[in-house]
């Protein structure tokens, strides 16, 4: 248990140092690769480990967000470091409605394979999104206004912005939703996934419950789609039911196929790609004068399917060690020849 | 009186207009190795399909350790005791050979699902015993170092024995192998035998076999089941079978016999 509560403290540590190191805009863009992060891992879950083919993501992160964002109008806001309590709060009963949307959902439509539980998930998106539009009480089609979001702090001496308790609720999810599923999936539970995903008359003949297992896949990646919903909804302090369109859930989908299906680090740095590779692109837009961006987004996509079809990651994790040997045999190839 | 661990009561397995299996009945006792054999196309994959619960039998009802297991799901099945191998190998192909015997002993793991999250002593205990006990089954067949190579990377017949092995992890009471030997050459199947028939007495186990490989059949199997277009058409020792005019006819056609 220690470990990753040292890499959490060092993560909150590398928040204080880009609270000056950067600018409004590179801390915004940030929160929404760790938003990205949380929904990409999620999703993986479902779409990469269990092999499931989920199209709904938007639909979970909708229903965490407008859950969270509802409940800070009852709840007034705590300040200061408190205040990070109480997003998580907030963000986690956001997360379990969004489970138990995934629960309802999920129990019938599991028993569909393939394309046809893309499509019926599909259409769950686009009910909450319709449903959202039509419900008054959240602002409807002009949206949700002036939703609570984190607040600066003086303490004496001590200042502490915005962006930092921002920051430290979104890594806190971060690091816990990695660690959840990465545990997960290496324990009885997690094996039940893959074997789901590998052969399901095999796993039935093998004592795996099937659709209880993908039901299970389901709702835990439903949770956290509501808690990424939640942390964005909090940032943003705008919710409008336009941002959880089909488009989200398909962003949500490319970033789980470039990282490579069944990858948690090939998600991360998908999720950082995706979010960070519009924003590069921006300056060549004021240069040439045409919006190029989505062009070149497309086709980068298109090539790196063409030449990397099982994502940058495959199935593969990342391991520091074997980037050290990488890089080493890298330097024994230049010396040798 | 020896008891029936598997008792199959006029089973019908209609396809739409197509009587797969017709009112077949069969019986299996505790501890015995028994044989089901015909020609292509018989029905002996449809009845172990019903058997193992992935079909439901259209009428009729299998009784198996006591209680019915028609009608239940194959994990249900699988955590009754009854378990199988395929035809056309399923393994968990992505996963290593190691993790292919881990899944099936999910049976044995008792810890909720926080443990893994809190790393706590109950997790990483029962780990640990899956893993030995997982690598001492695959010791059986000699695959124990090849454990944590990718499944579908062994030769077909390490394959197929991966399949049994998976199977044993269950801790099955009974045991269907659907056609073990296929693809392995004489020297392979002579060694099957020796070890199909040694893990049934280390570890207690009733098996139920289809089998093309005649020799495989006739030397292991104490009574054989024969079925052909849905029905048994005869039942008995092997000396019995290799007799019967019935099986020949089967076999080779009407002409067969002069």
């Amino acid at each position: 248990m220690k470990k990753p509560l040292l890499i959490l403290i060092g993560l909150i540590g590398l928040g204080v140092f880009l609270d000056f190191a950067t600018d409004a805009f590179i801390q915004l863009t940030l929160i929404y690769v760790l938003i990205n992060m949380i929904l990409a891992m999620s999703l993986n879950l479902v779409n990469g480990f269990t092999g499931q083919f989920s199209l709904g993501h938007a639909g979970f992160m909708a229903v965490g967000a407008y859950t969270s964002a509802y409940l800070s109008t009852l709840i007034p806001v705590w300040t200061g470091p408190a205040q990070v309590l109480y997003f998580a709060i907030l963000a986690t009963a956001g997360g379990l409605m969004s489970a138990f949307a995934g629960f309802l959902v999920g129990l019938p439509s599991l028993r569909l394979r393939g394309d046809y539980l893309a499509i019926v998930t599909l259409g769950f998106g686009e009910i909450i999104r319709v449903i959202l539009l039509n419900t008054p009480a959240v602002g409807g089609a002009r949206g949700m206004y002036g939703i609570q979001g984190p607040t600066d702090w003086e303490a004496g001496p001590l200042y502490v912005s915005k962006f930092f308790w921002g920051y430290t609720h979104a890594i806190f999810w971060v690091v816990v939703c990695f660690l959840v599923i990465w545990r997960t999936i290496r324990s009885n539970q997690g094996r039940a996934f893959l074997s789901v995903r590998e052969d399901e008359i095999a796993a039935e003949a093998m004592g795996i419950n099937t659709t209880q297992t993908k039901v299970r896949a389901f709702v835990l990646s439903s949770f956290f789609a509501g808690i990424a919903g939640a942390i964005f909804a909090h940032y943003s302090n705008y919710l409008n039911p336009a941002s959880f369109a089909f488009t989200r859930s398909v962003d949500c989908v490319i970033m789980v196929v470039l990282g490579g299906m069944g990858s948690l680090s090939g998600s991360l740095m998908a999720a950082t790609i995706i979010t960070i590779l519009p924003e590069l692109l921006r300056p060549l837009q004021e240069t040439t004068g045409v919006d190029l961006r989505m062009v070149i987004y497309s086709l980068s996509l298109i090539l790196l399917m063409i030449l990397r079809p099982q994502g940058l990651m495959g199935s593969r994790e990342l391991k520091v060690s074997r980037l050290f040997t990488f890089f080493s045999r890298g330097r024994n190839a230049k010396t040798t020849p | 009186m020896q008891k029936r661990l598997l008792d199959v009561q006029s089973i019908t397995m209609q396809f739409g207009g197509l009587k797969a299996v017709d009112s077949l009945s069969f019986f299996v006792n505790e501890g015995e190795l028994n044989g089901l054999i015909g020609p292509n196309g018989a029905g002996k994959t449809t009845v172990f399909n019903m058997i193992t619960g992935v079909y439901t039998p259209t009428s009729g009802q299998v009784i198996f350790d006591g209680q019915t297991s028609s009608g239940l799901k194959p994990y249900q099945i699988s955590k009754m005791g009854m378990t199988r191998t395929f035809q056309n190998i399923r393994l968990f192909r992505d996963l290593s050979v190691l993790e292919n015997v881990m899944i099936a002993g999910s049976k044995d793991i008792t810890y909720s699902a926080v443990a893994p999250l809190l790393q706590t002593k109950e997790f990483l205990g029962q780990e640990t015993q899956l893993r030995k006990r997982s690598m001492d089954l695959l010791a059986i067949f000699g695959l124990e170092k090849k454990a944590n190579e990718q499944s579908t990377s062994l030769p077909y017949g390490e394959q197929r024995k991966l399949e049994i092995v998976r199977a044993l992890a269950t801790s099955p009471k009974l045991i269907c192998l659907d056609e073990p030997a296929a693809g392995m050459n004489h020297n392979e199947t002579h060694q099957l035998m020796e070890t199909i028939a040694q893990i049934r007495k280390d570890f207690k186990l009733s098996v139920l076999l289809i089998e093309h490989d005649m020799k495989l059949v006739m030397g292991i199997c104490e009574r054989i089941f024969v079925l052909d277009h849905g029905t048994k058409i005869e039942e008995g020792a092997p000396s019995v079978i290799q007799n019967s005019k019935k099986v020949i006819e089967a076999y080779l056609g009407p002409e067969g016999i002069h």
